[in-house]
């Protein structure tokens, strides 16, 4: 917010003036001035988003193997087929559909909470504090493949270290992190979290760090303690971005496919592929690029229907926020 | 975020663009040598193991024979291999000359990735007297033959020598009973799991080995149906699961890990593949190979191969494809030195010739007649991935009983090769 105004603030002085100026004397601007502007960035959303976009529709009605020469047109049959619990793509597509599922139901929640916490704790002042932001962050910047091989090893129920230790400590270490459900997902789902949780804990540091003092203030000077403070001004003030962070960690949950991928091969059975794991395999190992648009659409489907639902719970806190707050002012 | 979804969707559509592409015979007619001007020739291959040094020292060799060929070589995993291959080949932009596995040759060839060689394999004067019958027939598809073998590789039991040693093993077990015996002796050493039976790979060659060894085939004669669900086929699965169920092994055991545990000394005997022969002997580990014993009935390994091919061209250029033809004839004149890559060469004058003898893999190549091979089947390779090691994973896991494991995905493949053959238009 704050940058907004200041980068507005020199638009109201000499600039405003000439901007002015310029108007009056002449501006006859053509119907395409607009679309000119948005050319450049126009010409590639179209050429790599919506033509592709297009394009994979088209080919989900096909059966389409790209190195045959034929590519028969099947019309819905490639839909039809994944509600088709006797044919041969539906099951597994179903299958890593959960496995979608599974993973962000738990993973979104603890990628949203314990990030909150780790900012909560970076933000206060204590020595070592930037030492341990970093350390917080540092996982992140390793690429999937590398944290996924470190894992796959790590936690390997027969060589692994994780269960050596375990067995150190005097708790069970016969627990086949990779081989076995729901074991697998454990493993999988804590490994995200380490993976992941500073990039949210990052955002919501800043955003901490965007609330006002004087909100704080004045809470004190009201007698609120720790936790009232907590309520009411830290997570009022976190809203706008938690809604953000929300819907980037729902995506990145929607996608996850490297871990997987990695640590478990997809195992055991098809257990822990997920939908983008299977969509790849299908049309890009297999070449059946028709079932993978397919399955592509119908993933879309009810992203769509997810996003329109996390929006809708965010607009109606909103609502209330305008609510009380023209409640207070009628006050 | 519909938009991620939908990425993938436009990935897919943007492999799908450049489409189709027209069918192209073998090029003009090769004459065994090369004299045109210098050419450039873009190789791939997926020797990424211990045979990668190998490969590059042969090209190395080749090209100071050849001054006017320049060999440019491309090395990728195996595993995206084969999902690159074909698309960079429909967009033109594939390699001039590559290697690939002998159970790829019919599906690259039904996919139009790769052209025939049948005038190559004249020049060479290759016949299928100088190579194992089954190498030699699995190159053809349709009547042509699309691949040159350069090296036949199998499967191979690796064992700890300190261990047999402290057990009190003279010989390499031969068949089920001395295997049952050896594991046994090396328990009582004090080595509790002396071998582990892995549920992905190479759990599945293992499979094929076995269900071979009980006079089993994985897949019909006439290519119609799957069988790997034979009793044969249950035999060979309950075997590999009995090894956790009778403590040989440990449960559960995750990809790689019963290599890295062979290597780390923590088990005695592992079955996996000879290109891992320079790895191990790198790694200072006192060990030996030997056939895998005979656990069912007849001796038998699963085996592949790798061989040359020429890729389809958008735009043919007769002086590459004549370098490239050049190269191929060389690299299978001069098979003998691969074997220092740990494989068995192809050719029987050259396996013949000494350059075997003395080596790791010597005694495996001596029994190269029980090796056997996937049937050239196209499509096989998706078969074998979605269903196949799908049972062997869920049986040796204990997810599933053997042959509940084996039927239901039997029954899937057999679907599978329905599917296929529609697709390929046989």
């Amino acid at each position: 917010m704050t940058r907004t105004a200041q980068a507005g603030a020199p638009l109201t002085g000499r600039a405003l003036a000439d901007a002015k100026r310029r108007r009056t004397r002449k501006l006859a601007q053509g119907p395409f001035t607009p679309w000119l502007f948005l050319a450049p960035y126009l010409l590639l959303f179209i050429a790599f988003v919506v033509l592709p976009t297009l394009l994979g529709l088209w080919i989900s009605l096909h059966q389409w193997d790209y190195t045959l020469p034929r590519q028969p047109f099947v019309g819905l049959e490639n839909y039809a087929q994944l509600f088709d619990s006797d044919s041969l793509t539906s099951e597994p597509f179903w299958t890593s559909m959960r496995a979608t599922f599974i993973f962000s139901i738990f993973s979104v929640p603890l990628l949203l909470v314990i990030p909150f916490a780790v900012a909560l704790l970076m933000n206060q002042k204590f020595p070592g504090r930037n030492f341990f932001r970093a350390v917080y962050f540092a996982p992140y910047v390793l690429g999937v493949a590398v944290i996924g091989l470190l894992w796959r090893y790590l936690l390997d129920n027969n060589i692994g270290m994780v269960n050596y230790y375990l067995g150190r400590l005097g708790l069970p270490d016969d627990t086949a992190w990779t081989t076995t459900v729901p074991a697998a997902w454990v493993a999988l789902i804590g490994v995200t979290v380490w993976w992941t949780l500073g990039f949210n804990a990052v955002i919501y540091l800043a955003a901490l760090q965007d609330i006002p003092a004087e909100l704080y203030e004045a809470a004190k000077v009201d007698g609120a303690n720790g936790w009232q403070q907590f309520v009411n001004v830290t997570v009022p003030g976190m809203r706008p971005i938690l809604a953000f962070v929300t819907m980037i960690t729902i995506i990145a949950s929607a996608n996850m496919f490297g871990q997987s991928y990695i640590m478990t091969q997809g195992g055991p059975g098809r257990e822990t592929r997920t939908a983008i794991f299977q969509i790849a395999e299908t049309g890009l190992r297999n070449f059946k690029m028709g079932d993978a648009a397919a399955m592509s659409y119908v993933l879309t489907v009810f992203l769509i229907i997810l996003s329109i639902f996390v929006f809708w719970i965010f607009r109606e806190r909103r609502d209330k926020v305008v609510d009380n707050a023209a409640a207070r002012k009628d006050f | 975020m519909a938009v991620c979804a939908v990425g993938l969707a436009s990935a897919v559509a943007m492999t799908g663009c450049s489409g189709g592409g027209t069918q192209q015979d073998t090029a003009s007619e090769f004459t065994g040598e090369y004299d045109g001007p210098d050419v450039e020739l873009s190789y791939w291959n997926g020797f990424t193991g211990g045979d990668g040094p190998f490969m590059q020292q042969m090209v190395d060799q080749f090209m100071e024979e050849h001054d006017n060929i320049t060999i440019e070589s491309n090395t990728v995993e195996w595993g995206d291999y084969y999902q690159r291959l074909p698309a960079a080949v429909t967009a033109g932009e594939g390699p001039d000359v590559g290697v690939m596995h002998l159970d790829q040759l019919a599906t690259m060839a039904a996919r139009n990735v790769i052209v025939p060689v049948d005038d190559l394999a004249e020049t060479l004067k290759l016949s299928a007297d100088d190579f194992t019958e089954e190498v030699w027939d699995a190159g053809v598809y349709q009547d042509q033959r699309y691949g040159i073998p350069l090296d036949v590789h199998s499967l191979a039991m690796y064992y700890n020598t300190e261990h047999f040693a402290a057990a009190g093993i003279t010989d390499a077990p031969t068949d089920a009973a001395s295997f049952e015996e050896a594991l046994t002796k090396l328990q009582a050493a004090g080595f509790q799991t002396p071998f582990w039976s892995p549920a992905l790979w190479p759990g599945h060659l293992m499979f094929l080995s076995l269900l071979w060894q009980n006079g089993g085939q994985p897949y019909a004669e006439d290519e119609s149906e799957a069988t790997f669900n034979s009793e044969e086929g249950v035999e060979a699965l309950s075997w590999q699961r009995s090894l956790v169920d009778e403590g040989f092994s440990p449960a559960d055991v995750a990809i790689d890990s019963q290599y890295v545990a062979f290597k780390n000394g923590q088990t005695s005997i592992t079955w996996d593949g000879i290109w891992q022969i320079n790895d191990l002997t790198e790694s200072g580990l006192p060990f030996a190979a030997a056939p895998i014993p005979a656990i069912g009935n007849e001796p038998a390994v699963w085996a592949n191969s790798h061989n040359f091919y020429l890729p389809r061209q958008t735009q043919a250029d007769d002086n590459k494809v004549n370098a490239a033809k050049v190269f191929i004839a060389w690299m299978s004149e001069h098979s003998g030195d691969w074997a220092g890559s740990g494989m068995i060469p192809a050719r029987e004058s050259v396996r013949q010739s000494g350059v075997l003898d003395g080596t790791v893999q010597g005694p495996i190549a001596e029994r190269i007649d029980d090796m056997r091979f996937l049937p050239p089947i196209p499509g096989i390779g998706t078969v074998q991935s979605e269903t196949l090691e799908m049972a062997v994973s869920d049986a040796v896991l204990g997810r599933a009983e053997p042959e509940e494991a084996l039927s239901r995905q039997a029954e899937q493949a057999t679907k599978l090769m329905e599917e296929n053959r529609a697709s390929f238009g046989e």
